[in-house]
């Protein structure tokens, strides 16, 4: 008896003053926690964010840290895996008591783990497109992607200003493909847009004339595809093939080389918003972001090989969070958050960022660049 | 109207001669060992991206030689698949075998995964994009090749079986293993030959295609499946059925896309295949089948 009670007061001893040394420690550093899809099916999203996280926060303690403190990253991978991604996000703000969060690949694992975050009043910054992740606002929530109704919104704007008020809508049934439907549909009539046809195929799909062919019989002026991988090309080729003259607009989802790669002569004069990243060297010299961005492909690139935009969500997230503790001065969970909240005209990779207390995001339509596909190459309209 | 109508047959004859061909080669391969082979639409994909691998880059191989390659690739992989997967579990049940069949899919896609990785590639077109119109209606050259060269397949496969010897022993082996094996037919040779055959087809249509709709290492998935719904469409073990499937429900989709919803061609043409079954379930050609009991 006597024993065992000596021994839990030492085992208490031992874990206050471990406690307390890691008080200590917790209090000399600044410690950012991110979970990521770093393997997976999406790993093409989690990979750059992490590279780019590591990389930049190791650049950061090598000038000396934040207000003097070093920053220390603490990563968990999800695999891509929504419920992991929840038990890594409560190991994150009760074990590794976190300052903030920068994380969350996907939608899917960003949503779960609103809830953990939300409870336990930790700042998170994501990196997931949808548009539910900021709207309706939460408190302790805010992202750097822009989302596909802003992708709608940057089409549907350019098409205005070419006189198009018809168009005809055709989209993948993929998440990504309905998604961008939904968001079109909706935000059509704000600019005067009637969406004349609305026609899908599905991921795999081989042919798409069927659906164009009915479209050529609309009185359509423009065409506009939401969608991600294969179909968008075959989309694209399909239009020419039936010798459909009208304007095509594509979404940000095939904003690679690789579709202007598998359309080919059909790409010619094909439209799409993108972010600035990808025509980083094309921007003038007075374009505020263009600086930001060529020094970011500059070093990710020097690293890690060829830059995505994604790698680029996590850049602007971590430097979003830790300009908010420069400014607060404190990790203090509640003023992080709300100098998260005020940070305004902070250029980054994604576009130039204004929160606020009802906008989560910050980024306006001027993020997306409405791009033209010449010569093989993109080109910028505006 | 009429142009529609026309623009849409001609795309489901395109879609329909690439179902046909897998369908053929599930028909193959069921008439040869009464096995429903899953890994189908892998040939399909493996005959392309190796065309693709094969050809593409600096130090790539011209396309004629290429494409023979790439095909000889897969009719190999068909060959072992056969060899290590399937003889082994012979005399096996049915769900066994099938369960073996997509085991072997899966083992198929992720090597592709890893040797060609995630990314689209595409195949030149044979003979240039300059669309050919007809009315209205517009066609590409692939197509016309895709069209053709189903035919061609289609009838040399049809002749193999009525006319050569190793055709009607292989069909021997379908009926009766051992009484076929006893007239001296060497029956491990014929199964060789018959799922070469099918990965042949395959490989076949996944080259053909491949100009016009990209390939990637999990485009088998599809279009193993849609081979499959076609053969089970004309009925199974028929392989003239499984071609006339495969056109019968390119088509229905396309027009399905065109007259009713885009959102739904996949369920109207799977919606019919139902139809069919519950009204014939040995499919459209397909035989009555008795169990023996």
């Amino acid at each position: 008896m006597n024993i065992r009670k000596t021994f839990s007061a030492l085992a208490v001893g031992t874990l206050l003053t471990l406690g307390a040394s890691v008080q200590a420690l917790a209090a000399d550093t600044i410690k950012v926690g991110t979970f990521l899809a770093v393997t997976g099916p999406a790993s093409f999203l989690g990979d750059p964010e992490l590279k780019t996280l590591q990389m930049y926060i190791d650049e950061v303690n090598a000038d000396g840290g934040i207000d003097g403190k070093k920053v220390e990253l603490v990563h968990y991978d999800t695999g891509g895996n929504a419920k992991k991604a929840v038990n890594f996000a409560k190991r994150l703000v009760q074990k590794d008591n976190v300052d903030v969060i920068v994380g969350g690949s996907t939608s899917g694992s960003t949503m779960a783990v609103i809830p953990v975050v939300e409870k336990a009043g930790v700042p998170f910054i994501s990196m997931a497109g949808a548009v539910a992740i900021i709207d309706p606002v939460k408190k302790w929530v805010f992202k750097t992607p822009h989302t596909d109704k802003m992708a709608a919104g940057k089409v549907f704007g350019d098409m205005k200003k070419r006189g198009i008020t018809k168009v005809a809508l055709i989209s993948g049934s993929g998440g990504f493909g309905k998604s961008g439907r939904t968001q079109s549909l909706a935000l059509a009539p704000e600019y005067g847009i009637e969406i004349v046809a609305d026609e899908s195929y599905g991921a795999k799909d081989t042919d798409m004339t069927a659906q164009l062919t009915k479209i050529r019989d609309t009185d359509a002026q423009a065409i506009l595809n939401f969608g991600f991988g294969t179909g968008p090309a075959i989309v694209t080729k399909n239009v020419r093939q039936l010798g459909i003259s009208l304007p095509l607009y594509q979404s940000h989802g095939v904003a690679s080389k690789k579709f202007i790669e598998l359309a080919g002569d059909a790409a010619e004069g094909v439209r799409l918003p993108a972010a600035a990243l990808l025509v980083a060297d094309k921007l003038p010299d007075s374009d505020p972001q263009k600086p930001i961005l060529m020094a970011y492909k500059g070093k990710y690139e020097a690293a890690h090989g060829a830059v995505s935009t994604f790698g680029g969500h996590a850049y602007d997230g971590l430097f979003m969070a830790l300009g908010a503790i420069d400014r607060a001065d404190s990790t203090d969970k509640e003023k992080v958050r709300v100098e998260i909240e005020r940070t305004k005209g902070f250029v980054g990779t994604g576009g130039i960022f204004n929160m606020s207390a009802d906008d989560h995001l910050g980024l306006g339509l001027d993020a997306f660049r409405m791009l033209e596909i010449k010569n093989g190459d993109w080109t910028l309209v505006e | 109207m009429l142009d529609q109508i026309l623009q849409f047959v001609i795309t489901g004859v395109t879609v329909g001669s690439t179902y046909a061909l897998v369908a053929l080669g599930f028909a193959i391969i069921y008439n040869a060992s009464d096995v429903v082979n899953f890994a189908q639409g892998e040939f399909v994909m493996i005959g392309a991206m190796a065309a693709v691998a094969l050809s593409a880059g600096e130090g790539g191989l011209p396309v004629w030689a290429a494409l023979p390659l790439a095909v000889a690739l897969t009719v190999v992989i068909g060959a072992l698949l056969q060899r290590f997967a399937i003889q082994p579990a012979r005399g096996a049940s049915v769900v066994t075998t099938i369960i073996i069949t997509i085991g072997a899919s899966i083992f198929l896609r992720g090597v592709a995964l890893l040797v060609w990785g995630k990314e689209i590639f595409a195949l030149p077109h044979f003979s240039g994009e300059t669309p050919i119109t007809l009315g209205n209606a517009t066609l590409i050259p692939q197509n016309l090749w895709v069209m053709g060269g189903a035919l061609v397949l289609v009838g040399a496969v049809h002749l193999f079986f009525k006319r050569t010897l190793t055709g009607k022993a292989i069909l021997a082996c379908a009926c009766n293993p051992t009484a076929a094996s006893l007239v001296g037919i060497n029956v491990g040779i014929m199964m060789l030959i018959a799922y070469g055959l099918s990965a042949l087809l395959g490989a076949m249509a996944g080259i053909l295609v491949a100009p016009i709709t990209f390939t990637s290492y999990d485009a088998g998935v599809m279009l193993g499946l849609k081979g499959f719904a076609a053969a089970i469409l004309g009925g199974m073990g028929n392989p003239m059925g499984a071609v006339v499937g495969g056109l019968l429900l390119g088509l229905l989709e396309s027009l399905a896309a065109g007259f009713i919803s885009s959102g739904y061609k996949d369920a109207f043409a799977f919606l019919i295949l139902l139809g069919v079954l519950f009204v014939r379930p040995s499919g459209l050609f397909g035989k009555k089948s008795a169990e023996r009991v």
